[in-house]
């Protein structure tokens, strides 16, 4: 702590110079937070996934819809318990660019198998017997001050109605669930799969995907082949997945996001790398006289090379800090295109890895230089 | 009087391309505790190689130096940093302070070092500045300084640690008349009343005569009032 007034000193030497790497470094942090956010949300969503539940959705790809009558089919193999189903929707509120996760459902099937996403009796048994009902995630009825009785217009960018040909739906708000026990993906609206299919012009009679639980989750490997061999050469034939996988799946149809942004991430820090070593460089270098005098007066080449280590810490930290809270206080915003509104914790234990990291990178070159000076050629200024 | 320098035999080399120079010709040199040496001659002439290696910044490559009653010559990198910052006190003719630290934050650089508290330290920082007359000028930074009140801030930063020797290096060098006769007399202050040993390099005829005895450095040997000090 004695030192710090000497570290500062030297960090703001160059006060320009000093201020534009600090702004560089809060900029790729920022990147860095946002991106492994990402990228840690996504992972989290697949690590979290349910043991006991499969997904068996269309062989062909998962936008593909598959019969309704599979549902009794599906019921009738041994070692399923519970059978749900549902379709995407692909709604949006008002913000052509924020698509929302809605899914037409069987209700009592869908909270069945979902026992995560709570949501109170009284409002499942509405919702049951309401055909336009919806019921809608916390956060979403916060976000767009919803409330129970609410009728909530909404525009599909899939289905059109059989009645008018327009894909304007309305729907009345009559339940809010909560999603916090939900690991990774979580629906954000929900209402009756009946109505949907009877207004909608077309694919009537087919759904999405299923979702089914197994009664022993040590058969997930037998139950799969079963079902994809009941269905095989079929008009739909299926394809079985266990909630992990199909996440994984899905993530990869999205482009592989974990390779995209660690690619990002890792040409951001690549080039800061050389900006702030040049920053240290430069400025060790235009201090050598200082240091000179430095160890004239006794400082040993430990100490030296700790008060550079420290600078380079003190900036890379402190900008470090400032980019990943920028990045954690951006989260929130970012729920709608990523559906995760905390940065997780992991991200900022990386992130000051890597901070410290960075700091040791660019420290050590010039704390060598200094470790090799030769005092009496240095103050003579040779 | 017991020695607070001694100088036995030394040897110093420096390489210039392929070639090997010698500095230093077998030097014998001692400087007695409370004197106030002048160190005299022309450039290139090795007073201030001869004031490195008493001041620990370089080792010989014959010969023995003890300052204090310690041996130096022997030291590694380490030991001889830690000696420095106990025994040595340096004063350069550029001043050589740290241009973002104020006077006091420059006095008490050689401090951070010690055990001291953070209170122990401002009041010998304190007390340095009040010797070299600048107690009022504490906060300034050295671009806020006269070069005369700059080599003070040296001097107190020089003193501030008590070193048992204080080595000076033509530290009137980049003054004028008045501002060099002002250092000479606090230089010569700390040796009188406060009986530091004061090695001093310079070129100045008028500041040697501020020392108590004056040696001329003639090709790495030394001369005495024209008279060679056999090796």
């Amino acid at each position: 702590m004695k030192y710090f007034p000497l570290i500062w000193a030297g960090l703001w030497r160059k006060r320009t110079r000093t201020i534009l790497t600090f702004l560089s470094i809060i900029i790729a942090f920022l990147l860095f937070g946002l991106l492994q956010g990402v990228n840690a949300a996504f992972r989290s969503g697949v690590e979290g996934a349910n043991v006991n539940r499969l997904y068996v959705q269309s062989k062909i790809h998962f936008t593909e819809p598959l019969p309704f009558a599979y549902l009794t089919q599906l019921e009738a193999v041994p070692g399923i318990s519970k059978v749900a189903y549902a379709t995407w929707f692909g709604p949006y509120y008002q913000d052509p660019h924020e698509f929302l996760p809605a899914f037409p459902v069987d209700a009592e099937r869908y909270f069945a198998i979902y026992p995560e996403l709570k949501l109170a009796p009284d409002q499942l048994a509405t919702l049951v017997k309401t055909r336009a009902g919806m019921v809608v995630s916390q956060e979403l009825a916060e976000k767009y001050h919803w409330k129970i009785g609410d009728h909530i217009p909404l525009k599909s960018a899939i289905w059109t109605k059989k009645a008018d040909g327009n894909s304007d739906w309305a729907f009345d708000l009559v339940g809010i669930f909560d999603t916090s026990a939900m690991k990774g993906f979580a629906p954000a609206m929900l209402f009756n799969h009946d109505y949907f299919d009877e207004a909608r012009g077309f694919s009537r009679g087919m759904v999405g995907w299923y979702i089914v639980q197994l009664a022993d989750p040590n058969r997930a490997a037998a139950v799969i082949e079963t079902i994809d061999k009941l269905f095989a050469n079929s008009t739909y034939e299926t394809k079985t997945q266990t909630e992990k996988e199909n996440a994984q799946s899905f993530l990869k149809q999205q482009g592989d996001i974990n390779l995209i942004t660690n690619l990002i991430v890792g040409a951001v820090f690549f080039t800061l790398l050389f900006l702030t070593g040049n920053t240290m460089m430069q400025s060790v270098g235009e201090r050598i006289p200082e240091f000179a005098v430095l160890k004239t007066l006794g400082y040993s080449g430990t100490v030296v090379t700790v008060l550079i280590l420290s600078e380079s810490l003190l900036l890379c930290l402190f900008a470090a800090v400032l980019g990943l809270a920028v990045a954690w206080a951006l989260f929130p915003a970012m729920q709608g295109i990523i559906g995760v509104a905390t940065m997780p914790p992991e991200v900022l234990g990386l992130g000051f890895a890597a901070a410290v990291l960075m700091a040791l990178a660019t420290g050590i070159p010039p704390a060598w230089r200094l470790q090799r000076l030769r005092l009496v050629d240095a103050l003579a200024g040779r | 009087m017991t020695s607070a320098v001694e100088l036995r035999h030394v040897i110093k080399r420096y390489k210039r391309g392929k070639q090997s120079v010698e500095v230093l010709h077998k030097l014998d040199l001692d400087v007695p505790a409370g004197e106030f040496l002048a160190l005299m001659g022309p450039s290139g002439s090795g007073k201030t190689t001869l004031l490195n290696l008493i001041g620990g910044l370089d080792r010989p490559d014959e010969g023995s130096i003890s300052v204090g009653g310690e041996r130096v010559d022997t030291m590694s990198n380490s030991q001889l940093a830690k000696w420095r910052s106990r025994h040595i006190g340096f004063v350069f003719q550029f001043y050589n302070l740290m241009p973002m630290l104020s006077a006091e934050r420059n006095v008490e650089l050689p401090l951070l070092l010690t055990n001291l508290s953070s209170a122990q330290r401002k009041a010998n920082v304190r007390a340095a500045l009040e010797i070299v007359g600048l107690s009022d000028r504490a906060k300034h930074k050295p671009s806020e300084l006269s070069g005369g009140q700059q080599q003070r801030v040296a001097i107190a930063r020089a003193l501030v640690a008590d070193p048992t020797l204080l080595v000076c290096d033509e530290p009137t060098g980049d003054l004028d008349r008045q501002t060099a006769i002002e250092i000479l007399d606090l230089l010569q202050v700390l040796n009188c009343e406060q009986g530091k040993t004061i090695v001093m390099v310079t070129h100045d005829p008028k500041a040697a005569e501020y020392a108590t005895r004056q040696l001329h450095v003639d090709k790495g040997q030394l001369v005495d009032g024209g008279a060679q000090h056999a090796a």
